[in-house]
């Protein structure tokens, strides 16, 4: 029996799709050159993939054909070696499609493996959102801006080779960075995306991640019922009508904020959040209205509180907001909690003010999804001098 | 003709009516007090619905009557007003019944109960519009309980007998009853039409509890759902369906109580069994020549017996083979075909050799044939040509 390699891409529905694609199919090709056999495929439970859904696609590789049918024999790999996070908010956890509960980003990585993440942190940040786990591994850091296109395009901004790269070294018996180059050059015809893979390979470190480190909390589990224990008719309660809020200094009961969905939270699903000036909020209802996820509970006093139960990160509501700094859309790295950010206001409204201008100011505000013609464009140059820079 | 054999002196309050299967249907839902029945016309079938809209005019029926621009809105109309709590009526024939596929698909899944006619007829191309039992044959594996009737008295008595199964909550599964198209839905027959009060005693309100699609009890019905879900939904539907054979002795138990009329075996009649040597099976209306065949042969002392399936589904596998067993050889008529089915036999022949290769006695031979495609007829000396053939492969009869 020869040796099975299995690496996973935890990527962004939409946004990511075409990245992940790229980065899968080339571990096979690049595996190939050196003649090992290969599949690469997306996790059919994903789709329909919807706006940053966390998603999955998988590399397998193996020496023969017995060793890689022993690794296709699974729906999809219970191991792997190299786990991918192509964005760096998905560490706080992937909730899919494909399952119910929260799975840890490091859940799948075999003892002594590596937790690739792109991202301009650094690794205690990552550490913080990571859930702990049991076995020792590595985490390395891929600087760069996380890479964000559409569902047909992606953004060419190396992101794809550079992880090639990285990869030839965090896992040299899979391939080596010049069969990862010829893959480049055989695909994409660039040498200069080869340097890229090259500039990565050169530069990507790991630091050990031991059991005692991460974030301690217990993943969210859901327990299936059985199918006599199931409701008949395919048929499922709905979510019960809201109730009115109650102010944590007044104690006074007012406002609404609707019951959700009990068992689907959207805490991973967002690479940014809104935070909001409650003390230029006009109330025009705006952000609340146009919200696609319905969101934002009604304070006691008419404010709009987004609630992270129900946020998807879209930008809606900074978008349609007419107030400049009311509503600002921030990287969700930012954030170690879900907690209320009126009720944080409501107790101390100095704190609040002082935690918000460090929120907006020090962290960079993300965009996905395309917005104009030739957004993109103008986005790779500086891309890419981020990623020159490492 | 009749199957039905009188236990009792028929209750003077019943009344005698000289009605197609298909009008006999017709009754069956007044009696029953439908509340939503939606049409759209197609031969056969369209026996009943100008029946039903006859009896709507004449005020003695009360009823929501949709016309629906085709099957599939016709199908989709009564699964969603059976989710909200109506008893619902509805039918088509051929062709029409698979342009409502998509919709036939879902009413099972969502445990919609429905009593819907088929009056078969043969699929498209040729445009032929004689019998054929390939159109209800095809939901036979979604979730469908499914009947064929040879007699109009059989048609009422048993579209009563399926609303009484496919509502009782521990069933919502919908009913197919299938009526041959010419045979039964145009011929007129002698029928005893069952007093309101008997029926009422017979059938209870239908009563959808917790899945009943309302304002007070808010649900989603039909989420989309992914592999953690299917495979439970599907094993819920497999319980029901077995259920179902329990449910449908229960109901032919209290009919024959409340009506005075028995059926015997709900799932298969049996005629001239007792000493048979080889027995033909088959569904629907050749059970008349198949009798009266038989009838001559037994004057010729060729023991030969009639098995006339009913319930095609839920399939009293277990009861069939049992029975199956004390003969020496079966032969099976489909008045269907499924061309490149294991030795080329029809629907049936193929689930009743399934059914007897599982059971643990004696096992006859089954030889299968087809006969009476499109609507032409099986004659006194087809059947006697497949009971000697039969015979003659199991070196059993004569050499004629």
């Amino acid at each position: 029996m020869g040796r099975l390699y299995a690496i996973e891409v935890i990527y962004r529905g939409i946004f990511q799709k075409q990245l992940a694609t790229r980065i899968t199919r080339s571990i096979v090709l690049a595996a190939h050159e050196e003649g090992k056999l290969g599949i690469s495929f997306g996790r059919y439970g994903d789709s329909p993939e919807r706006n940053g859904i966390p998603a999955k696609g998988f590399a397998i590789v193996a020496d023969d054909q017995l060793t890689l049918e022993e690794g296709m024999a699974k729906y999809e790999p219970k191991e792997v070696d190299v786990t991918i996070a192509v964005d760096d908010t998905l560490c706080k956890g992937v909730e899919s499609w494909a399952w119910y509960g929260l799975q840890p980003v490091n859940k799948l990585l075999k003892p002594g493996g590596t937790l690739l993440v792109t991202s301009r942190e650094q690794p205690e940040t990552i550490l913080q959102m990571a859930h702990r786990k049991e076995t020792p591994y590595n985490l390395a850091i891929l600087k760069g801006t996380v890479s964000f296109s559409g569902l047909w395009v992606y953004k060419d901004d190396h992101t794809d080779v550079r992880i090639l790269g990285a990869i030839a070294k965090i896992l040299p018996g899979l391939f080596t960075l010049k069969s990862v180059q010829k893959t480049i050059v055989d695909q994409w015809n660039d040498s200069v995306k080869a340097e890229s893979a090259a500039r990565a390979y050169e530069r990507i470190s790991s630091v050990a991640v031991q059991p005692d480190q991460g974030n301690p909390e217990t993943p969210y589990k859901f327990n299936f019922p059985k199918w006599h224990e199931m409701g008949e008719g395919i048929a499922i309660p709905s979510i019960p009508a809201g109730k009115a809020i109650k102010d944590p200094t007044t104690h006074e009961s007012g406002g609404f904020r609707p019951d959700r969905n009990p068992t689907f939270k959207k805490y991973t699903t967002r690479t940014m959040r809104p935070v909001v000036n409650f003390d230029t909020c006009i109330k025009c209802t705006l952000c609340w209205l146009q919200c696609p996820d319905s969101c934002f509970d009604v304070t006691p006093e008419g404010l709009y509180d987004a609630n992270m139960q129900a946020c998807c990160g879209c930008g809606v509501c900074e978008a349609v907001c007419p107030v400049k700094d009311c509503v600002t859309m921030v990287n969700e790295t930012a954030f170690e909690d879900n907690a209320s950010q009126w009720e944080a206001w409501r107790k101390d409204k100095k704190g609040y003010e002082a935690w918000l201008a460090d929120k907006i100011k020090s962290r960079p505000e993300r965009s996905h999804g395309f917005r104009y013609r030739g957004q993109y464009e103008e986005q790779v140059p500086e891309m890419l001098e981020v990623a020159r820079k490492g | 003709m009749a199957t039905a054999t009188y236990v009792e002196e028929q209750r003077s309050t019943d009344k005698t009516a000289l009605i197609t299967g298909s009008e006999a249907i017709a009754v069956a839902c007044k009696l029953a007090d439908v509340d939503v029945i939606t049409a759209y016309p197609i031969r056969p079938y369209d026996t009943v619905m100008q029946y039903i809209c006859k009896l709507v005019a004449n005020g003695e029926m009360d009823c929501e009557y949709i016309v629906a621009e085709g099957e599939h809105s016709q199908f989709e109309i009564v699964k969603h007003a059976s989710a909200c709590g109506a008893r619902v009526f509805c039918g088509s024939s051929g062709v029409g019944w698979m342009y409502a596929m998509e919709a036939l698909t879902v009413t099972p899944a969502l445990r919609i109960p429905m009593v819907a006619m088929v009056g078969n007829r043969a699929l498209d191309d040729p445009g032929a519009f004689g019998v054929e039992h390939n159109d209800a044959l095809t939901v036979r594996d979604l979730g469908w309980q499914l009947v064929w009737v040879d007699s109009a008295q059989e048609a009422l008595d048993t579209a009563l007998i399926a609303y009484r199964v496919s509502e009782d909550r521990r069933i919502f599964l919908p009913c197919a009853i299938s009526c041959d198209g010419a045979f039964l839905t145009h011929s007129q027959a002698l029928v005893k039409v069952p007093s309101q009060e008997k029926v009422n005693e017979f059938l209870p309100r239908y009563n959808r509890a917790d899945l009943l699609l309302h304002p007070d009890n808010p649900i989603t019905v039909a989420p989309q759902g992914n592999e953690d879900w299917v495979m439970e939904i599907r094993r819920q539907n497999y319980a029901a369906m077995e259920r179902s054979s329990l449910v449908l002795k229960e109901a032919y138990a209290d009919f024959e109580r409340i009506f005075g009329r028995s059926y015997g075996n709900p799932f298969f009649e049996e005629y001239e069994t007792e000493d048979a040597d080889i027995v033909l099976m088959g569904m629907g209306t050749l059970s008349t020549p198949v009798k009266v065949a038989i009838r001559q042969m037994r004057k010729e002392g060729k023991r030969v017996g009639f098995v006339r399936m009913r319930w095609f589904r839920p399939f009293a596998a277990a009861e069939l083979a049992k029975s199956l067993g004390r003969f020496k050889a079966v032969g099976v008529i489909d008045r269907d075909y499924s061309f490149g089915s294991p030795y080329m036999s029809g629907v049936v022949a193929t689930e009743v050799r399934t059914a007897l290769y599982c059971a643990p006695g004696p096992k006859p031979p089954v030889l299968g044939f087809i006969a009476g495609l499109g609507g032409r007829e099986v004659t006194v000396p087809d059947v006697e040509k497949v009971a000697n053939s039969v015979g003659r492969a199991f070196l059993l009869v004569g050499k004629n």
